[in-house]
């Protein structure tokens, strides 16, 4: 009997298969396990000299944080680095990815990636995906057109703008860019104002939170500043500390003895390869 | 024809934690400070704790607007108590009254999580939990809240109560004095509002004995 249908491998990119399926389970009342968002407060300006990037360090599942401190500012090139805010592991892998087309983009051309390379490379593979690759970006760099700083959102729209915040703290942190940004920053002014945009995301978003991290990209090279700023330190630990010594408690012990009989086949057949 | 889902709640979370662990001659009752919706934090000072009678005290997380109310309702009713008997509720008793108070309204409930925490006629410490509707029962230590999944295993592990299969039947009052149970408390505050959003700015830390009711603050982070 030949099959009606030829079977093909899949073409790559999403597949919605199961979305009925799923639409069953949650009449049923069923929930969706929730993915690793970043929560998230991102921003970058444009001062003097360059570009500088922050970003807080928490990740969260729903109402838990499941990490303390990770890293939010991704490498793109030696010139370019992105802020990720959304589903952590759609930042991650757009990021990485578009790195790598970058590095071969490097080798083919023989020059320094330029930061709307990215931008379209990035913002090509995100409206393909329609939304779905759930990332928002705060791209910077330096490169031989000068400063560049971008936002890229998850449908693939993008903005080049002097100052951006992305994430749920954006709100706080744009509120203090608004107030304090102004044209030709200096280095110190310009860290000191990315840290404070931070801060306001970091302590009045819930979804953003730990420490402070800076990337600062002029003409010269970079510096990357992890941690540049810690303002929540544990706030008490006991003196006596904790054991650990219960184990679990034994209510009942009843032993079945299993038979012990075992039969040995003489010449059995040698494993297969 | 799908039926069609509600498009407006009237019910919120404010987010929060509250423990209690009972002692010998003593009881804590603790809460965090932050009230919250959402992403956003609505105020970092304010109280969870109520005091409901002379030697009972009550700590509600979830939907701040009927734990308010549920506080007005409980303190009118202890009033009446007090004129017809002539004498402050027990804890015990008032355990009681928050039960049928929170059934009574079994179908539109007060979004209130309850523990309740006192000492009862003989001097003991006592700690009663409650879900929203008043299934409640006396235990020996209690946590509920936004922190709860996180702060009752580490209790569970410090201050396990006896198997309720093992005869005798043991009290789940624990032996640890005022100052480790307190010390305790603050730990355990201060882990939870590491890993739990909702949960930090400061825990506010009530302690029931015989001299009468205190409270101290400590500090917690702030993001």
């Amino acid at each position: 009997m030949s099959k009606s249908v030829i079977e093909m491998p899949p073409k790559g990119g999403f597949s919605f298969d199961l979305c009925k399926r799923n639409e069953m389970l949650a009449k049923k009342g069923v929930s969706p396990p929730s993915f690793r968002k970043t929560g998230t407060t991102i921003v970058g300006l444009i001062f003097q000299d360059g570009v500088i990037l922050g970003a807080d360090t928490r990740a969260t599942e729903g109402p838990i944080v499941c990490d303390k401190n990770c890293e939010k500012i991704h490498y793109m090139a030696p010139n370019i680095y992105c802020c990720g805010a959304g589903t952590a592991a759609d930042t991650e892998a757009v990021t990485d990815m578009v790195s790598s087309q970058l590095q071969l983009h490097r080798y083919h051309t023989g020059r320094e990636s330029r930061v709307v390379t990215a931008l379209t490379l990035l913002k090509r593979h995100l409206f393909n995906y329609q939304g779905y690759v759930s990332a928002a970006l705060v791209l910077g760099g330096v490169d031989v057109t000068g400063p560049h700083l971008h936002t890229i959102y998850p449908h693939g729209s993008t903005d080049t703008l002097p100052f951006a915040t992305m994430g749920s703290g954006s709100l706080a942190a744009m509120a203090v860019f608004e107030s304090k940004y102004k044209e030709g920053l200096t280095r110190d002014e310009g860290i000191k104002l990315v840290t404070e945009a931070i801060c306001s995301g970091i302590f009045n978003d819930l979804g953003s939170g730990s420490n402070v991290d800076i990337c600062v990209i002029t003409k010269g090279g970079k510096e990357y500043l992890r941690n540049h700023l810690q303002p929540n330190p544990r706030t008490y630990t006991s003196s006596k500390g904790y054991s650990f010594p219960k184990k679990t408690e034994v209510l009942l012990t009843k032993i079945t003895p299993l038979k012990e009989k075992v039969e040995i086949i003489e010449g059995g057949d040698a494993m297969e390869e | 024809m799908t039926k069609q889902q509600a498009n407006w709640s009237p019910y919120d979370n404010n987010g929060g934690s509250c423990v209690a662990i009972a002692g010998a001659d003593y009881c804590v009752i603790a809460a965090d400070t932050r009230m919250s919706t959402g992403y956003n934090i609505l105020t970092r000072e304010y109280s969870k704790i109520c005091k409901l009678a002379d030697k009972c005290v009550m700590a509600s997380s979830g939907f701040q607007a009927d734990v308010k109310a549920l506080q007005k309702n409980l303190a009118a009713r202890h009033l009446i108590y007090q004129h017809q008997h002539n004498k402050q509720m027990s804890c015990p008793a008032m355990a009681q009254l928050l039960s049928n108070t929170l059934y009574y309204k079994r179908f539109f409930p007060y979004y209130s999580f309850n523990v309740l925490g006192g000492l009862d006629n003989e001097g003991k410490g006592c700690v009663f939990t409650y879900d929203a509707v008043g299934s409640y029962e006396k235990v020996g230590y209690s946590s509920q809240g936004s922190g709860s999944t996180l702060i009752t295993p580490f209790l569970d592990n410090q201050l396990k109560s006896p198997s309720p299969l093992l005869l005798p039947v043991q009290d789940a009052v624990t032996p640890l004095v005022e100052a480790e149970a307190i010390d305790l408390v603050k730990t355990v505050f201060a882990s939870a509002s590491e890993r739990d959003i909702y949960t930090g700015d400061k825990v506010e830390i009530v302690v029931v004995n015989a001299a009468g009711i205190r409270r101290e603050y400590m500090e917690l982070r702030k993001d």
